[in-house]
């Protein structure tokens, strides 16, 4: 058995698939993957995401570990900001894809589930004599993600600081339901939405509280289809410990210009390096949906393979992100993905899949 | 409550005889646990197939799975429809989702199939 969020019992009770997600006994599907899909990119979904890991970050040399362990620059952000970035190994690998926030008081950082452990340790065995409380406060809360066109205004009234006040990618602490809280404008579907962070004891009235104004519970097949038109990349597909943040597309989250952090050597030696693959969006012109796995194929030489893959809901057709050699990364390459056996025509394509109207 | 005038496999097929020709389909209770079905490939007309032999795909957004012939024989119609809308399998999976006709190479292979009360035992087991 996994480790269960708050919402658990909710879920179950409310006919949700579950399956294993990073440890995790998590909500695959309620409905659809597809009607949970078109919820979001037309109304309004909620997504539990209690499974996220959730540290929180006190004292003088705050910012400094968190320099040391992350490669966007948090120096740089204003209170309440929110801004994604990677940890880095010695080699330049992702360890993790994260958020950082910036509070008056200290920061926050929100990890994957299936790494925080991992993250946990790493920033233990990073901070040295720094003077930093790390304090994982996952199990002691719980947190929702409102997501799609209505969700801003869906939620208007629910907490003190409205959420449709924030720009995107900044948050604020306040109150929801008479409990503190964050609301942060941030998600990771592709739309516009909030994610709210409350004590583990308050989830399930907030949670019931955002069916009642509109929200339809989704799981995490829908969240994958979403983020993937969206081309977000997930850790453990498209980002692992021998991907570098370049071969990733995440250049932007890499400031090499910031003060020394962990795996920045080994990123300068790497930025450069042409010979290596990188990742790509491949549209398949069939209807079979090429998975994690598939080997990618030029002239039937295997250039590269398959990370992740769907049918895309709102394209109606499958998509896939892939890695693959330099020579085949230009948007307009005709390549081939073994599906089964099957050489199935794809073509690369710019990401995101899907970007939506601002 | 499945319907009591076909047969079952444990692969969640269903087999309606008429004569020696059985029509194959697959299960209310296996299009639930799909979902979002994408995509129904069939074999083509006059393939010869043992029992339990795949005679096509059927992919979902999940996942896909081969399907099974319940009975040995040929081919001998196939649902088209299916493989340009999917979706009619999961609005209709014992009717207009049929998939394919086969002409039966002996009648005792329908002995060998679950009966609806047995069927029902087993998706009670495996549950939703």
């Amino acid at each position: 058995m996994g480790q269960r969020t708050v919402l658990y019992d909710w879920h179950v009770s409310h006919g949700a698939r579950m399956v294993d997600f990073g440890g995790w006994d998590m909500p695959v599907q309620y409905t659809t993957i597809i009607d949970e899909h078109s919820a979001v990119r037309s109304g309004a979904g909620l997504f539990d995401v209690s499974h996220m890991g959730r540290l929180s970050f006190g004292g003088p040399d705050s910012l400094a570990l968190i320099q040391l362990v992350y490669t966007n620059n948090a120096a740089t952000m204003k209170d309440g900001q929110v801004r994604y970035g990677l940890i880095c190994n010695d080699q330049g690998g992702i360890r993790d894809d994260v958020l950082v926030y910036r509070w008056p008081y200290g920061y926050a950082m929100v990890v994957n589930a299936g790494n925080r452990s991992k993250i946990v340790d790493w920033i233990g065995a990073s901070k040295g004599s720094m003077n930093v409380q790390v304090d994982d406060q996952t199990l002691t809360t719980c947190m929702i993600a409102i997501q799609g066109p209505n969700a801003v205004a869906m939620c208007k009234g629910l907490t003190d600081v409205d959420g449709g006040s924030l720009a995107y990618y900044y948050a604020a602490p306040t109150r929801c339901m008479g409990n503190r809280c964050v609301v942060s404008r941030t998600g990771y579907t592709g739309e516009d939405g909030l994610e709210i962070m409350i004590g583990a004891a308050a989830g399930v009235a907030l949670w019931e509280e955002l069916i009642k104004r509109g929200g339809k519970p989704c799981g995490l097949g829908a969240r994958d289809t979403l983020r993937l038109e969206a081309a977000m990349p997930l850790y453990g597909h498209e980002l692992n410990e021998d991907i570098d943040p370049f071969q990733a597309g995440l250049s932007w989250a890499v400031k090499m210009d910031k003060d020394n952090f962990r795996g920045k050597e080994a990123l300068a030696r790497r930025q450069g390096d042409a010979s290596l693959r990188r990742r790509i969006g491949l549209e398949l012109n069939g209807k079979r949906i090429a998975r994690e796995g598939a080997v990618v194929k030029a002239n039937g030489k295997p250039v590269g393979v398959v990370t992740s893959g769907t049918h895309s809901p709102t394209f109606a057709k499958p998509i896939a992100m892939a890695y693959v050699d330099p020579a085949f990364q230009k948007v307009g390459a005709g390549l081939a993905i073994d599906i089964r056996g099957n050489d199935e025509e794809a073509v690369v394509v710019s990401l995101p899949f899907y970007k939506r109207a601002k | 409550m499945v319907p009591k005038n076909v047969r079952y496999a444990e692969t969640h097929e269903w087999a309606l005889v008429e004569g020696d020709v059985c029509t194959v389909g697959i299960s209310k209770f296996a299009v639930e646990q799909l979902t979002d079905v994408v995509f129904v490939e069939l074999a083509k007309l006059g393939k010869k197939l043992a029992a339990k032999e795949p005679f096509g795909q059927i992919e979902s957004v999940k996942s896909v799975n081969d399907l099974y012939a319940p009975v040995a024989g040929e081919i001998i119609a196939r649902n088209d429809a299916l493989e340009k809308d999917p979706t009619i399998v999961s609005g209709d999976p014992y009717g207009t989702g049929w998939m394919v006709k086969i002409k039966m190479t002996s009648k005792g292979d329908l002995d060998k199939l679950l009966t609806p009360d047995q069927y029902e035992k087993q998706i009670a087991s495996q549950g939703h």
